[in-house]
């Protein structure tokens, strides 16, 4: 049974598609593996009797030759999208007992080819977080710890449980969302693979809204052959978001030539932050070097407006969030808290339903868009973002792909920084400029720690040049032969 | 610039969410760690730069002035709090 969950998607999908295991057995790994999981804290809810139910189905797809990429694949689908009669509730108080009567659209396409829903992962409420310990359903474990500490470290965030559980072999693959990072960061700190496509290459529809302008659905997956037969599926024009673009979605698998001679990778110098460790310096060298040897020709690139990106953000995406979560008034779903008048209620609702960190950007947001600030923050920061995106382009004239490290740092303690938002922002500062300018990154892990955790390089590719994008990832991913797992220290020992 | 407990006890109005008296000095003092730091933005010369707003560049997309969709009163009403007689239920608000 064990052997059906370290499988990779790829690896998985050829099996079925021979016939060699079926779905619903697959399945049934699986959820066996989630059961014996439960202290990782990675999935909110577990849909068994519908996994199944979708297996048996998918088994019937394959049986009548209508197998796709996805068919009989489980996987974990984050708190954060609306699934038909199932919890969905951004890992928020406030939404307490929504389930929606209507499917997102990506997870609809995923559906549509096949593929069998394991359950919710845990997340930072409302996506809000780089550490998963903003979630109303407590914090999520990573399954990886220091070489001999018994300390629990964090998986990243904001989709840290769907980080968690495709690290702890507890799903093939699962969806997150990336609004500045939350698919990156926490891929480079379980050893995962996490692809955050171009902003409007996926549909936005059914996705709980954080910040409307930065988010993007994307898959967290064991390899990048894997990221591609997601990517696929999940990707594509929905005329119900109007932000989606109307271009037709690629094989990426077929992208995967490996070959990459000739290409011209950037170096950004400005990527060069102060503290950072050594060791990660010295991958990103190994990453460049990788890359050489394998025929790229490597350019140092200048992205001068890099140091203002997180403070941008920190305009841009609080902004919006108070925006978009007006909506949570105690009347239309989810929490109601009872007041003397109808103020009070939405004020009582709101206090008790938000989390500390949700709470924060909402009066922020309210802050730098209320009468007498709105230039000062919101416009400046609006202007910051356009100079942002001008330094990607003018870039983009000298090289194909940008690489830089994921994170700067390796997962960390459980608590460590939960009391200083500031340091907890900082995870953020590789992955934030390339979410301003709505472009694709990936994380490939690429080594590991001193302390023994992963660690993760990324490239940033041009609009819709996930073709390429991935092709180098899995270049750079042949190169650092990542194969190392966490020590299973929970559920039964093996 | 930074706020105070009236200018925060006004956001948090605004935004709909009850601070009790406690909560506010705390609150003060994290808004403004946040807002000092955001303020280095004011360093970036942005004289003649266009405000962002659209990422990809794409024109919206139109549709015909046609009802597509809709119908669905008791799927709407399905997760409130409080429904009655077809509509979402609050408390009184005219005396």
């Amino acid at each position: 049974m064990s052997e059906l969950t370290k499988m990779t998607l790829s690896a998985a999908r050829d099996a079925l598609h021979k016939g060699e295991i079926s779905a619903v057995e697959i399945t049934k790994a699986h959820l066996a593996a989630i059961e014996d999981a439960k202290e990782l804290n990675s999935y909110i809810v577990v849909t068994g009797d519908q996994a199944l139910d979708m297996a048996a189905k998918a088994d019937d797809m394959i049986r009548g030759g209508n197998a796709r990429g996805m068919t009989g694949i489980p996987i974990g689908i984050k708190d954060l999208y609306c699934t038909k009669g199932v919890h969905s509730q951004t890992a928020s108080h406030i939404l307490d007992g929504f389930k929606p009567e209507y499917e997102s659209t990506v997870t609809a396409n995923l559906w549509a080819d096949g593929a069998v829903m394991l359950g919710k992962t845990n997340m930072d409420e409302f996506a809000m977080g780089s550490s998963n310990e903003n979630s109303y359903y407590g914090p999520v474990k990573n399954p990886w710890r220091a070489t001999g500490s018994d300390k629990d470290t964090v998986p990243g965030g904001s989709s840290g449980g769907s980080a968690a559980a495709v690290a702890a072999d507890i799903s093939i693959a699962t969806t997150g969302t990336d609004t500045g990072g939350s698919i990156r960061q926490p891929a480079s700190f379980t050893g995962l693979v996490g692809l955050k496509p171009t902003y409007g290459r996926c549909s936005r529809w059914g996705m709980i809204a954080f910040a409307s302008s930065l988010d993007q659905a994307g898959p967290l997956t064991k390899t990048v052959r894997d990221a591609a037969i997601m990517m696929e599926s999940m990707a594509g024009y929905d005329p119900k978001d109007s932000t989606s673009i109307n271009i037709p979605v690629p094989n990426y698998e077929a992208a995967l030539s490996g070959d990459i001679r000739g290409l011209k990778v950037g170096v950004p110098k400005e990527y060069r932050v102060d503290g950072m460790p050594a060791e990660i310096e010295k991958l990103w060298q190994q990453g460049i070097n990788w890359l050489k040897d394998a025929g790229a020709d490597v350019v140092d690139i200048s992205l001068p407006h890099t140091k203002y990106a997180l403070p941008t953000y920190y305009i841009v995406a609080p902004a919006e969030c108070s925006s978009n979560l007006a909506r949570y008034d105690g009347v239309k779903y989810g929490l109601r808290v009872n007041g003397n008048s109808l103020d009070d209620m939405y004020k009582k609702t709101r206090a008790e339903g938000f989390g500390d960190e949700v709470r924060r950007r909402i009066l922020i947001g309210t802050y730098v868009l209320s009468a007498g600030y709105y230039d000062a923050y919101y416009l400046k920061a609006q202007k910051v973002r356009t100079l942002i995106a001008g330094d990607f382009k003018a870039a983009y004239e000298k090289c194909d792909v940008i690489l830089t490290p994921t994170a700067p740092s390796a997962a960390f303690n459980l608590g460590e920084k939960v009391s200083d938002p500031i340091s907890m922002y900082l995870n953020d500062v590789f992955t934030v400029p390339a979410s301003l300018a709505g472009l694709p990154g990936i994380s490939v892990p690429a080594g590991l720690s001193s302390e023994g955790l992963p660690l993760g390089l990324q490239l940033i590719g041009q609009a819709f040049g996930e073709e390429q994008l991935l092709n180098v990832a899995g270049v750079l991913e042949s190169a650092a032969s990542f194969k190392e797992k966490p020590a299973k220290w929970w559920g039964e020992k093996a | 610039m930074s706020v105070d407990k009236d200018t925060v006890a006004k956001i948090a109005n605004l935004a709909r969410i009850e601070v009790s008296e406690d909560e506010l000095e705390s609150t003060v003092g994290e808004l403004n760690n946040i807002l000092d730091w955001v303020e280095q933005l004011g360093e970036v010369n942005t004289d003649g730069v266009a405000a962002m707003t659209s990422v990809v560049a794409a024109d919206l997309p139109w549709r015909e002035d046609k009802i597509t969709d809709g119908g669905y009163r008791d799927q709407v009403l399905k997760n409130a709090p409080q429904a009655e007689h077809g509509f979402f239920a609050v408390p009184k608000v005219i005396e």
